[in-house]
This record gives structure tokens, C-alpha cells and sequence, in this order.
């Protein structure tokens, strides 16, 4: 089953070249390594800020956009991780491994199954 | 999905129930639910296969071996914490206990259409979510577990003391909640908490005979005729609970347990009560352990040390009745009668089963005559 990762993060993104920022990266690196030795990562990759967003809607052939994300949040939603793995609890499992799950939250959510 | 998991579990609490636990649990009836509930947890992923071959991140291929039981997998499946807590419970008495929609509404105090839902719902996220009917891996066996005995010691209490309606103490509850936990301390006889989960209902069911008179009105543990406690219950309690805590790993529901064996003994030690609550309060830090633990302090020391703690505890609990009724005895037996009218009318404005509201409204009475005979 796929799942995809929603990494809300309690803070922004560290500067780069900072102590914390080498920190993050690491812990990032260490995640990964293990998620792909395991065989289960699809894609993980962090986000410019809700900031650099564009929002697009069609009404009435109309393309209207919108400057930023389609839902203001609290939290900032930084980044995502999919990963193909054997049901919840598994899943589960490395979202307590990624280092956002320490600061921050993540949501587990899983792909919807089309019927074949 | 909801009504063929009903119509097949509706069938044996009207025929009985067999005596051994590990009979019970792999009736025909569970065999359906377990159907049911695989054939949901498989439909979807495109295949298990593929991942099984590379193992996940705490995959202990030889703990799952020793606690693969299919009945216990149903248990920690119902009992998910990716599941709402409600819904665990719920949940539970349908697919493991084999209780009807309507039963299990009548147990939470909704109407059946809702409970149908929830149950609905909490199908739906064990299919759409990919939650596997296995049992957890030894890693994650203590979490698990903890929830797992939260919900059985749920349905007891919900039969123990029933939040609002006509009976104080609803026995099908109990009995259902008594025969999970003896299956899982049958199925884990090396986890001390199961152990001492099963102890704790037998000694607290051990006296739900004497908690009601024959008019079906509230008796306290202090007026109990000692001769309807159930012995049978009592001696089994005890007997678990030593052999539970002889495994030196302490843990709330031993004492609980060990509370309960207390409250069995011919005279109660409320000294040992408020010590239990105290070490208690080290794995419950909540203001309902300090509350119980108030009460014991006002019956081993004076009731005015007790009233003190329950004072400290602020509004943390005006919501709980209990906490009313507690104060409202303890007010009284210090003598501030008027203070001790108004904390029972305030238990009273909270929903409580019938037989608990008449035993108030008669304490609030004989107040009302001392103070004004």
C-alpha cells in the first residue's frame, strides 16, 4: 500500500550553512538511507514555503489564481515522504522515524486504491 | 459489511457461553467476524507479497510466531490506536464479542443509527487506512497491549457503573469484559498487566451482587452484606493477582488490583488504599487518582485531610459526578451541612444512573432534617 507522509514542521526551515541545518540534514539523510534500504521509499522531498505557493481554480471557464497555499494553517506544511510498504502499522513505523515526527507532526495518509 | 458482521455474532450470547476462554474465542462466530474483517484488511493493497519481501523497519518474524494467534490478532485489531478510542470499544463488543448494534448502543447511551455508524466508520478506516489483522511484534507489544486493556477494562467499567439510565450495573458488560481478559491472560500468561486485569474485574465484579438491594437501589461498600460477595471471584482474584505481581513488573491495572483486593478483605486498610493511590498516581498522574486517593485519606486519617486534597484539585473535575458526591460526604461528615446539600445537588445536575440519583436525593434529605431538626 502506498502512503503519502505530510511533514508539518514546528518552525521554518533552518538558514543553510547553520549548526541546525547540518543537524536536520543528517537526520534527513539517516531517514532516507534507512527507508530505502528497506525498500520502501518512493519520493521524500522538502518544500519552498507556503509563501512561494499558486493556487488555480477554473470557474466558469475562467482560470482564476490565487497568490499562496489553498488553506491557511497554522503549521508549516514542509515537505512530503511516500513510501510503498505492507499496511498502517509499517507505515506507521517510519513516520515515527522521520525527524519532522519529533518537531512537528506527520499525517499518514493513505492512496486511495482504484478498483482494477 | 455492518449487518453480516451483526447477524453472524448475534447468535451465542442467547446460547451461552462455553467455559474455557480459548473455547469462546474460537467459536464459529469469531471464525465469521475474522472472515470479514481479513477479507476488508485484504481487499485493498495490490499485494502484501511484494513488500513481505523486504522486511519493514522492527519486522521480528519469530515474536510474531509466539503471539500470532488469529483471536488474539482480532483483539489488537478492534483495538487499534489509529482507531478513535470510542470506536475501539464499539468495535470490540461487535466483532469480538459478538454483541448486536442495539446492545451495543444501549451500552453507550445513543441511538442505534449512530452506533451503526461509528461502527461503519471505524470499518471503513481499517480498510482504507491498510490495517492488518496481525498481532504486534514484541517491540511493539507493551503499547499495544496498554490499549488493548484499556478497552476490555472500558467495557467493564461502562457495565461496572453505568453512565446514566434505569440499572446501576448492566452484568453483560462485565461478564463480556471478564471473558476478554481472561483470553488475553490466558494468551500472554507472561504479561503481569493482562494478569492483573483479569484480577481486578474478578475482584470488583465480586461484589456487584451486594451493590444493589433487591429493590434495585444503590448499597455503599461500607453497608454490603458481605455474604452476596462472590468468594469463587474473590479467590481467583487474589490468587492472579499474586501471581501477577510475583513477576516484579508493576504496572496500573495490578494496582488497581491490588486496590480492589483491599476493598475484599473483611475490614478495608485505607492506609494501604492511599498508598496504592499514591503509587497509582506515578503511572495515572490524573485528578480522578487524586480524587480516590483523597477519599482514602479521609478515611485512614480525618475527613477534613481529605476534603483538602479534593479542594487542591480545583474545577479539574466538575464534570464527574463522583467528585461531587465525594466532596458532599466529606462536607457532611465535617459537619458543613449546608456546603455538603449544594456539592450532592451538583452531582445531581450531571447524568447518573436512577438508582445512585434516589440514593442521593435521600442523603439530601436526612441533611436537610439535621439541619433543620
Amino acid at each position: 500500500m502506498k502512503y503519502l507522509m505530510l511533514l508539518y514542521a514546528d518552525s521554518p526551515m533552518p538558514e543553510p550553512g547553520t549548526p541546525e541545518a547540518r543537524k536536520l540534514f543528517d537526520e534527513w539523510a539517516e531517514a532516507r538511507q534507512a527507508m530505502t534500504d528497506a525498500g520502501v521509499l518512493i519520493e521524500c522531498a522538502p518544500l519552498q514555503p507556503a509563501a512561494a505557493s499558486t493556487t488555480v481554480r477554473i470557474r466558469g471557464g475562467e482560470t482564476l489564481l490565487t497568490d499562496g497555499p489553498a488553506a491557511e494553517i497554522k503549521e508549516v506544511f514542509g515537505g512530503l515522504t511516500l513510501i510503498e510498504c505492507d499496511g498502517l502499522d509499517e507505515a506507521l513505523k517510519w513516520a515515527g522515524r522521520l525527524p519532522t515526527a519529533s518537531a512537528g507532526k506527520v499525517e499518514v495518509r493513505p492512496f486511495y486504491q482504484v478498483p482494477s | 459489511m455492518q449487518d453480516a458482521c451483526a447477524l453472524a455474532l448475534t447468535k451465542w450470547p442467547a446460547e451461552g457461553v462455553p467455559s474455557s476462554p480459548r473455547g469462546w474465542l474460537v467459536g464459529v462466530a469469531r471464525h465469521k467476524a475474522l472472515d470479514l474483517l481479513r477479507r476488508e484488511a485484504r481487499r485493498a493493497p495490490l499485494e502484501a507479497a511484494a513488500a513481505r519481501d523486504c522486511p519493514g523497519p522492527q519486522d521480528d518474524a519469530s515474536g510474531e510466531e509466539e503471539l500470532g494467534d488469529d483471536e488474539l490478532a482480532l483483539i489488537f485489531m478492534c483495538c487499534h490506536p489509529a482507531l478513535d478510542p470510542e470506536a475501539r470499544i464499539a468495535l470490540t463488543l461487535c466483532c469480538v464479542c459478538g454483541l448486536a448494534t442495539a446492545e451495543i448502543a444501549a451500552a453507550f447511551v445513543v441511538p442505534e443509527p449512530t452506533m451503526a455508524q461509528r461502527l461503519v466508520r471505524a470499518k471503513r478506516k481499517i480498510r482504507q487506512a491498510g490495517i492488518r489483522l496481525k498481532s504486534p511484534g514484541r517491540e511493539d507489544l507493551p503499547r499495544r497491549l496498554a490499549a488493548v486493556l484499556r478497552v476490555v477494562y472500558l467495557v467493564f467499567t461502562q457495565g461496572h457503573m453505568a453512565p446514566a439510565g434505569p440499572d446501576l450495573v448492566r452484568g453483560t458488560l462485565c461478564e463480556q469484559a471478564i471473558r476478554l481478559a481472561r483470553a488475553l491472560a490466558t494468551l500472554m500468561p507472561d504479561e503481569p498487566e493482562a494478569t492483573g486485569l483479569l484480577a481486578l474485574l474478578l475482584l470488583t465484579d465480586a461484589r456487584r451482587e451486594a451493590r444493589t438491594s433487591d429493590a434495585g437501589e444503590l448499597v455503599l461498600l461500607g453497608d454490603q452484606d458481605r455474604d452476596r460477595w462472590h468468594a469463587a471471584k474473590i479467590t481467583e482474584g487474589t490468587a492472579l493477582l499474586a501471581r501477577a505481581l510475583k513477576a516484579g513488573r508493576p504496572g496500573p491495572y495490578q494496582l488497581h488490583a491490588a486496590i480492589a483486593a483491599c476493598h475484599a478483605e473483611p475490614v478495608t486498610d485505607w492506609r494501604e488504599v492511599a498508598a496504592l493511590y499514591g503509587e497509582l498516581a506515578r503511572y495515572e498522574p490524573t485528578a480522578v487518582t487524586e480524587a480516590n486517593r483523597a477519599v482514602a485519606v479521609a478515611m485512614a486519617e480525618d475527613p477534613a485531610a481529605g476534603l483538602a486534597i479534593l479542594d487542591s484539585l480545583g474545577s479539574r473535575l466538575i464534570r464527574w459526578p463522583q467528585f461531587h458526591i465525594a466532596r458532599a460526604e466529606l462536607l457532611r461528615r465535617t459537619g458543613q451541612t449546608g456546603e455538603a446539600i449544594a456539592a450532592f445537588r451538583r452531582a445531581l445536575d450531571l447524568p447518573l444512573p436512577h438508582p445512585e440519583q434516589a440514593f442521593l436525593e435521600q442523603r439530601i434529605s436526612e441533611l436537610r432534617n439535621t439541619r433543620d431538626g
